[in-house]
């Protein structure tokens, strides 16, 4: 499936050798790829920081005009997730170094900004990310102590993040400019379902268990606690999007202890 | 004053860490509650508290992903603070908890307001830096991240050391006036904590088809365990 706005091109010749050490370099790049992240350029210059090893390569290398050309295209503006932002460096690195018409590239690096945003969004931040902490609450739930939590969540957590890492920089590379065909994969696509149903019968388990292990025994208190909970989770749900839990629970935390003190006596 | 300075130069060490994985580097989640406030504890000797303040400050955590560009709470060097601070307590000291997730809550807020500064600020600097930019210079590109990142760590530094060197005496004062008996405590902030979890899973999951029926059953498998203990 190819995304709206990025139009099919024919089949690309079998992509130039990119070696060990400059794949282990644009991927401890990518680590850092949102270190400038600004309001103006978003992401622009990590792109940019990230594809510069291969860059390198150009005719004339780090002080030729193709380099310099290069450099100055990739570092506008930009939006991404970052860790999908690899995709992108890939195919606009191999883009560059194919010397595709900077026309098509800058067209090609427009188009592929909202994909990357949006599947990122929906695979990471509001799938994988809550489907891990909500496993390693579920673990802490039933008596796991710190090392089993803290490894139950990093672990779980890193293993995609950075195969997803990997595999965006890869595909990116083989592909260049025809990757759009690379974010329909059913992994990318078919997956946040799963992982969001995976998460919500987790969720299930975990605030309560956590919620137990929190508190301590006994069970008239923890019974109170669950029906508050039940009723508040109803009053921020049915307030969706006029009312942060977080910033609440600020407000509510500072009464409590203002309370707690200022009783004395 | 520089006693209690060097006692929070380690944690300040680690806030600065963990506040430069939230966005900048290398965005591994070791700045998430759960593990932060834990490497807090550890960081004091006292793994298993700081566990206990990061599983509060993980379940409120749920409801701001860091989605977007949306503007959001940095709770690594807060849940530093917030870890660092219960696990500096006694087992159990009465209103320990209440006081300590209210640190770590101010300072993921003002930990937010100061990403959004160095957010302008980098964008200030990339602006100064416009015609090297668009010339295609490498020191350019390549100072421009590094001054990101070393900001960003700079921030999260301060952050944590400035919230802690201003919670603990305060922290102290409030704990010998505490009136509310400690479980009670204890329970409205876990009680809290898991009524925002709850609401943020509603939000986040409740459009996809069937998510409703699966919270709906670990529900009712989660109560089962509770009920069985």
């Amino acid at each position: 499936m190819s995304e709206p706005g990025v139009p099919p091109l024919p089949a690309a010749g079998s992509p130039p050798s990119l070696s060990l050490f400059a794949r282990a370099a644009i991927l401890l790049r990518l680590l850092a790829i949102q270190g400038s992240w600004n309001y103006e350029i978003l992401l622009g210059n990590g792109i940019a920081f990230c594809m510069e090893p291969v860059l390198r390569r150009l005719p004339g290398g780090r002080r030729g005009e193709a380099y310099r050309a290069a450099l100055s295209r990739e570092c506008r503006y930009f939006n991404a997730h970052p860790y999908l932002a690899a995709v992108a460096v890939g195919a606009l690195a191999r883009a560059e170094l194919d010397q595709e018409p900077p026309g098509k590239i800058e067209r090609f690096r427009t188009a592929l900004c909202g994909p990357l945003g949006s599947v990122g969004d929906r695979l990471v931040w509001a799938g994988w990310l809550p489907f891990s902490s909500l496993l390693a609450l579920t673990v802490f739930g039933f008596g796991g102590g710190p090392l089993a939590v803290v490894l139950t969540f990093l672990g779980t957590y890193n293993v995609a993040h950075l195969a997803l890492r990997a595999w965006g920089l890869r595909v990116g590379w083989n592909q260049g400019l025809r990757v759009a065909a690379s974010l329909g994969v059913p992994l990318l696509r078919a997956s946040p379902p799963h992982v969001v149903r995976a998460s919500s019968l987790l969720a299930g388990v975990a605030i309560p268990l956590s919620l137990y292990r929190v508190i301590g025994p006994g069970r008239g208190l923890l019974g109170g606690v669950l029906a508050a909970v039940a009723l508040g989770a109803i009053v921020l749900a049915r307030a969706q999007g006029r009312a942060e839990g977080w910033r609440i629970a600020l407000l509510l935390l500072a009464s409590v202890v203002l309370y707690s003190v200022i009783g004395h006596g | 004053m520089i006693r209690e300075f060097l006692d929070v130069l380690p944690l300040a060490v680690l806030g600065a860490v963990l506040g430069l994985d939230v966005v900048s580097f290398p965005q591994a989640q070791i700045s998430r509650p759960l593990v932060a406030a834990t490497l807090a504890g550890a960081l004091i000797g006292h793994a298993m508290e700081g566990l206990l303040a990061g599983a509060a400050l993980e379940l409120i955590a749920l409801e701001t992903l860091p989605v977007g560009a949306s503007r959001y709470p940095e709770w690594g060097s807060a849940a530093v603070v917030g870890g660092a601070l219960f696990a500096s307590q006694p087992d159990s000291t009465p209103g320990a908890m209440s006081i300590s997730v209210l640190a770590a809550l101010a300072t993921a807020s003002v930990g937010g307001w100061s990403m959004v500064a160095l957010r302008t600020w980098n964008a200030r600097f990339a602006g100064r830096r416009r015609d090297r930019l668009e010339y295609g210079s490498r020191g350019a590109v390549v100072g421009l991240q590094v001054l990101g990142l070393t900001a960003d760590l700079a921030r999260g530094g301060v952050l944590t050391m400035v919230a802690l060197l201003a919670m603990r005496p305060i922290m102290r004062a409030s704990l010998s006036l505490w009136t509310v008996d400690g479980r009670w405590s204890r329970a409205v902030v876990a009680g809290m904590a898991a009524t925002v979890a709850m609401g943020a899973v509603w939000k986040l999951f409740h459009t996809t088809a069937a998510a409703r029926w699966y919270l709906a059953g670990g529900l009712v498998l989660g109560l089962a365990i509770l009920a069985g203990r």
